[in-house]
């Protein structure tokens, strides 16, 4: 016998049912027309400030002198990087368990972003690398494992495309994001198990920040830019996705009623 | 500002990476619309021709 939930038994939606009433595509759309200006205004206004801050208000630092500017763009980059992951892996998840019906398009579309935000994470992080250590690249563990979380954003996007049929390749590629979620701690506490050439974290949950708080405000206005702008660059794709989506339906539909 | 070099390509090369996903996003969001607008029109025009 199959007992209800107690959610159900309660008259409220179950998990289940909220996920798919936020999944209509219909409800997306109407939802991405005030969303994606909204982000997108909101993203610029902080990025401006922020990066404005960063550059020409935030002292320099003692030991690094005006290179340690570079951090603005790359600290957001590095932390984008590994939550757009888990968002993809997050997608992954929703499309295997519960069939979700935007989570393949929502993965498809964060792949691209994700990978470009890793790249500039490595770029950035290898023009800071040059002054400060001599070297634009150390085959240290924290620089490894984000260019294996690069390779793992490649791969996702490589299996999307790889199969004649799109459901075989949203799998494989589900699997493949919920397999590589491994590197996320890896990445995270690379500085602190392994002897690195990479800075140990200046933010934690634990500790106060070992960061005055004239690079804190900009660096964390950087960051709310940047997270701003991603979210409207996927909210933005994902609508071009669902629009595209229901023109092939459209095409196939004629197709199919002339055959 | 010896490292003012480093510091330009960071923010440039970022800045062009914003700038190249928002107008390739632009330009797909008026694709998808118009190519949609067009075939609904079709399929409207043809439903109403049909009897």
């Amino acid at each position: 016998m199959i007992h209800p939930s107690p959610s159900a038994a309660a008259g409220r939606p179950s998990t289940g049912a909220l996920l798919h009433r936020f999944a209509n595509p219909g409800r997306f759309l109407r939802l991405s027309r005030w969303l994606f200006p909204l982000l997108s205004i909101a993203a610029i206004v902080c990025l401006a400030a922020g990066l404005g801050l960063g550059l020409f208000f935030s002292p320099a630092d003692w030991q690094q002198g005006d290179a340690v500017r570079i951090m603005y763009v790359h600290v957001p980059m590095a932390i984008l990087a590994s939550s757009g992951y888990a968002a993809l892996a997050l997608c992954g998840l929703l499309s295997l368990v519960w069939k979700h019906p935007l989570a393949d398009l929502a993965a498809m579309e964060i792949g691209p972003v994700g990978a470009v935000v890793t790249a500039l994470c490595l770029a950035t992080g290898s023009l800071w690398g040059k002054p400060m250590w001599g070297a634009w690249w150390v085959w240290d563990a924290r620089l490894t494992s984000v260019l294996v979380l690069f390779f793992l954003y490649l791969g996702h996007i490589a299996l999307i495309r790889a199969f004649d049929d799109p459901q075989r390749g949203f799998r494989a590629a589900s699997i493949l994001a919920i397999a590589g979620v491994i590197d996320l701690p890896i990445i995270k506490f690379s500085v602190a198990w392994w002897n690195t050439l990479h800075q140990p974290d200046s933010i934690t949950l634990t500790h106060a920040p070992s960061m005055a708080m004239s690079m804190l405000v900009p660096l964390a206005i950087s960051f709310a830019g940047f997270a701003l702008g991603f979210a409207a660059l996927v909210t933005g794709r994902l609508e071009a996705a669902i629009l595209e989506h229901r023109a092939q339906q459209i095409l196939t539909r004629r197709a199919g009623a002339r055959a | 500002m010896t490292h003012l070099p480093y510091i330009l390509s960071s923010y440039g090369l970022t800045a062009i990476a914003a700038l190249w996903l928002s107008i390739a996003l632009r330009l797909r969001l008026k694709r998808a619309r118009a190519r949609l607008a067009g075939l609904e029109r079709a399929a409207r025009a043809q439903e109403r021709r049909s009897p």
